[in-house]
């Protein structure tokens, strides 16, 4: 007799766990910088958000609940002021975090501080593995920016801090090279896919992996084994053949979530529109009711149709992909993800009367405007979703 | 390890672990190497929970009233544990840091 639960663990992940095994919390919109494919579409704070005192009841909330680690973003979250006390105040509440950052705030004081902290993550975003296509997505001097954090943080000795890249048509060709920056500064690399979220609902069309490239990247994957991490991002690549580690489903509303920076809870932090807000955690008292409770989560929680994948024989292995990607694209939930390996998304994405979803919210920083334009519409209304792609 | 051994060993949940029960068994969460563990069955969880007031891995299988018959099953997946550092040997003097 086996002493292994008879039930496998994806099928008790699908219907939901009492609290998440991790989530992202997003601490602000405010960003310096203006990524092209940002997901949230940050740019401008949002008076909205959540106070320190705020802030601190979620994490008490999350301790209770034992979420042993948070992922911080924004935004740019270290542009807050209290975003050092309040990594202080998680740890000492036992939750871990791991924080993104694009550097800016990455002294070489910041750093020590940093290396001094136990239960601290470190996670510098770079979209290239050179300046010229790192900046042409994130912008000018970004990448000597990221440099400079990590060395900031290989002075100080601080303990493998991860950079994060999120894979492209234009970097893909670029992995070995930043394996190589992540082992020069003794930091782990994590590679993540462009979503169709956000203001990459613009430029994604353009720079999504071309199925070669991902048949490239997933055998790069494959070899590289544990030693790079991707935090789940792939697993539509699983339909290629085996699967990569980790745990190969859509955890959204299941596993994971996303917080907003004004207490707004989605089903992943890839879902930032209507259709997948859960509730809020200052109009329903607290994060707990939210995830327990929530019809949107429920929903997700229960049996899922697999619709037009039914008779696929890869199904098992990716499930349909991701929802996210599927909704941010126009694609039905119940059907193939739009990078699916089999090609079964070429038509529907082909299709002319395809609808793009309009985004909820943005907090983008729109051009600085001339001295006398004060039309009180905004002119990001009128913008073609092509120039926008042109910005960075 | 011979199973006389490992039924006298003293173990203990490494001090970096933390454990939240689930229903299929619990999240295993070290928050030094920031390795995530799934323990896949209530039953595992039980032993792991009794080893921190056992004197011997026997006593703690005992104490979560495993069947004598399953108990070299359990010391296995506890040497798993063990292997990954999530359990410690309570006389490894790094256990007592």
């Amino acid at each position: 007799m086996s002493i292994q639960a008879p039930q496998k663990l994806i099928d008790h992940f699908e219907r939901g766990l009492d609290a998440p095994i991790c989530l992202t919390w997003e601490l602000t919109y405010a960003c310096n910088l203006s990524c092209a494919h940002c997901l949230s579409s940050s740019g401008k704070r949002d008076p909205r958000e959540l106070t320190t005192a705020q802030c601190e009841a979620v994490i008490d909330e999350l301790q209770a609940m034992q979420v042993f680690y948070v992922n911080i973003g924004g935004g740019e979250p270290t542009i807050r002021p209290d975003f050092w006390h309040l990594l202080e105040y998680s740890v000492a509440h036992q939750v871990g975090v791991k924080f993104s950052t694009n550097g800016i705030r990455i002294t070489p004081e910041r750093a020590e501080w940093l290396a001094r902290s136990d239960y601290v993550d470190v996670q510098i975003s770079i979209d290239g593995a050179t300046a010229q296509i790192n900046d042409a997505l994130r912008g000018q001097g970004t990448f000597d920016m990221a440099v400079r954090a990590l060395e900031n943080l290989a002075a100080a000795n601080f303990s493998n801090p991860k950079i994060s890249v999120v894979v492209t048509r234009d970097n893909v060709h670029q992995l070995d090279e930043f394996k190589q920056i992540a082992d020069t500064y003794g930091a782990t690399l994590r590679l993540t896919r462009l979503r169709p979220s956000g203001r990459g609902a613009d430029i994604w069309d353009d720079l999504h992996p071309t199925p070669a490239q991902q048949q490239d990247l997933y055998r790069w994957l494959v070899n590289s084994g544990e030693s790079v991490l991707t935090g789940d991002s792939f697993f539509h690549l699983a339909a290629l053949g085996e699967p990569l580690p980790g745990l190969n489903l859509c955890g959204a509303g299941r596993v994971v979530c996303l917080i907003d920076p004004i207490g707004d809870v989605y089903a992943c932090p890839f879902a930032i529109h209507d259709r997948f807000l859960a509730g809020n955690i200052i109009a329903e008292g607290g994060f707990a009711p939210v995830w327990r409770d929530s019809a949107l989560f429920r929903e997700l929680r229960s049996p899922q149709s697999s619709g037009t994948c039914t008779s696929c024989s890869a199904y098992d292995s990716c499930r349909g992909g991701c929802v996210a990607a599927k909704f941010f694209t126009g694609l039905p939930l119940d059907g193939p993800d739009p990078e699916c390996v089999k090609g079964w998304s070429e038509d529907a994405l082909a299709d002319p009367l395809r609808m793009i979803p309009a985004g909820r919210q943005d907090h983008s920083r729109i051009a600085p405007a001339k001295a006398c334009n004060e039309s009180p519409v905004s002119t990001a209304t009128f913008v073609p979703l092509t120039a926008l792609s042109a910005r960075a | 390890m011979s199973s006389a051994d490992s039924m006298d060993a003293l173990l203990a949940l490494s001090p970096s672990v933390a454990l939240r029960s689930e229903r299929f068994g619990a999240l295993a969460y070290d928050f030094s190497s920031r390795r995530l563990t799934f323990l896949k069955s209530p039953q595992l969880v039980a032993v792991v929970r009794q080893l921190d007031g056992a004197t011997s891995l026997r006593e703690a299988l005992t104490a979560a009233e495993i069947d004598p018959g399953q108990w070299s099953q359990y010391a296995a997946a506890v040497q798993r544990l063990v292997s990954t550092d999530m359990v410690r040997n309570a006389h490894d003097p790094i256990g007592k840091e």
